[in-house]
């Protein structure tokens, strides 16, 4: 448990390091999930890399057990609208409005193109 | 004995033990609501814990910055938890391949549409150059998001709150809306639910259905790649 929380955050580390050090525009975390997916990819065709954490599921185990109470992890930055409630009494409405509107018309875009997407190509393996 | 019950809630009011506390024991009482409601979209435990937690710090006249010395231990797992992402990934990775047409192409079209409707509107409703910036990355999740925000010189924390609010959103409105247009391609419906709202999405998805969940964790997770390279870009192009 402690190597594979070890391995989750050295990939976190890592992420951040490079970010910082190359000034990337991006957030480590992203680079340290992609650090992670390359290690267990990596472990399945090297035999030397199968050992600790990446051995038996430890760091899947523990991703899991993370990953269950998800929305647990978005409380702190949520109960922040407390400190926002001056902006809140100002521009509250629109931005909830903005922010209602937003979701809906993207998860529509979203799901719609997937459809059409995955039609698509299931038609163009019907008619080869 | 303490002399002064008014002494110890003055010590425990200042420790990070009692918010920390908190923070966890409201979200298992709204968590097991939410169960007991069979997972009812309204019973949002991340709603409901906010406006329980947020009312108490009121009432008690807690600042947010004491609250938070409690409630970091959780908040600092976010980015581990977005590195995690990586083992849904990996472990679907047949699965992702399989379908990589569709879910690269609604990634895209999900992603820019998320952050170019945002902006538009908020510049439609003439709000302040500083809250666009805040708002460009809410469909990202929290740890990402607030990255992204902090790179543009806007304002992190209400980044995370906007990120919670669409998320909340997202996960109360993705189930009535699927059924109404009728598609039951779950694999479509969570993607769009992870890329609408990432983490808060994603949990609601794998209560509908394990497909769904496990599409939502995958949007969520590329989400991340393909919004902190964008936002920069359509910030560029859109904000006056």
């Amino acid at each position: 448990m402690i190597a594979s929380l070890s391995l989750i955050l050295l990939c976190q580390l890592i992420g951040e390091v490079f970010v910082r050090g190359l000034g990337l525009p991006m957030p480590g975390p992203v680079i340290g999930l992609m650090l992670l997916l390359l290690l267990l990819l990596a472990r399945d065709r090297f035999s030397l890399l199968v050992r600790g954490p990446l051995e038996g599921g430890g760091v899947e185990n523990a991703s899991r057990a993370l990953l269950a109470n998800l929305s647990l992890l978005f409380v702190p930055a949520g109960v922040g609208v407390v400190q926002q409630l001056d902006l809140l009494a100002e521009h509250g409405i629109a931005i909830i409005v903005i922010l209602a509107l937003s979701v809906v018309v993207t998860l529509l875009a979203t799901v719609a193109t997937f459809v059409f997407a995955s039609r698509l190509m299931t038609r163009g393996e019907d008619t080869p | 004995m303490s002399e002064n019950p008014f002494s110890l809630w003055v010590y425990l009011s200042q420790s990070p033990l009692l918010w920390l506390t908190v923070t966890l024991l409201v979200y298992a009482v709204t968590d097991a609501v939410s169960l007991a409601t069979e997972r009812h979209p309204l019973a949002n435990p991340v709603l409901h814990s906010i406006w329980i937690t947020g009312a108490f710090l009121l009432v008690t006249g807690t600042s947010y910055t004491t609250y938070f010395e409690g409630a970091q231990f959780v908040h600092f797992l976010l980015g581990p938890a977005t590195v995690a992402l990586a083992v849904p990934l990996y472990e679907n990775r047949k699965v992702v391949v399989a379908a990589i047409l569709p879910m690269l192409v609604a990634l895209v079209a999900g992603s820019i549409t998320a952050i170019i409707s945002v902006v538009v509107l908020a510049e439609a409703a003439g709000l302040p150059r500083g809250v666009i910036l805040s708002l460009a990355p809410k469909s990202v999740t929290a740890g990402v998001a607030m990255g992204i925000s902090e790179s543009l010189h806007a304002d992190p924390s209400l980044t995370a709150v906007s990120v919670v609010l669409t998320g909340i959103m997202g996960a109360i409105i993705v189930t009535p809306l699927m059924n109404w247009t009728g598609i039951t391609d779950f694999r479509a419906r969570g993607f769009a639910a992870g890329i609408a709202a990432h983490g808060i999405g994603t949990a609601r998805a794998f209560q509908v259905d394990a497909v769904a969940g496990v599409f939502s964790g995958i949007a969520m997770s590329l989400n991340a790649l393909v919004t902190s390279l964008l936002v920069p870009l359509a910030v560029t192009l859109l904000v006056r």
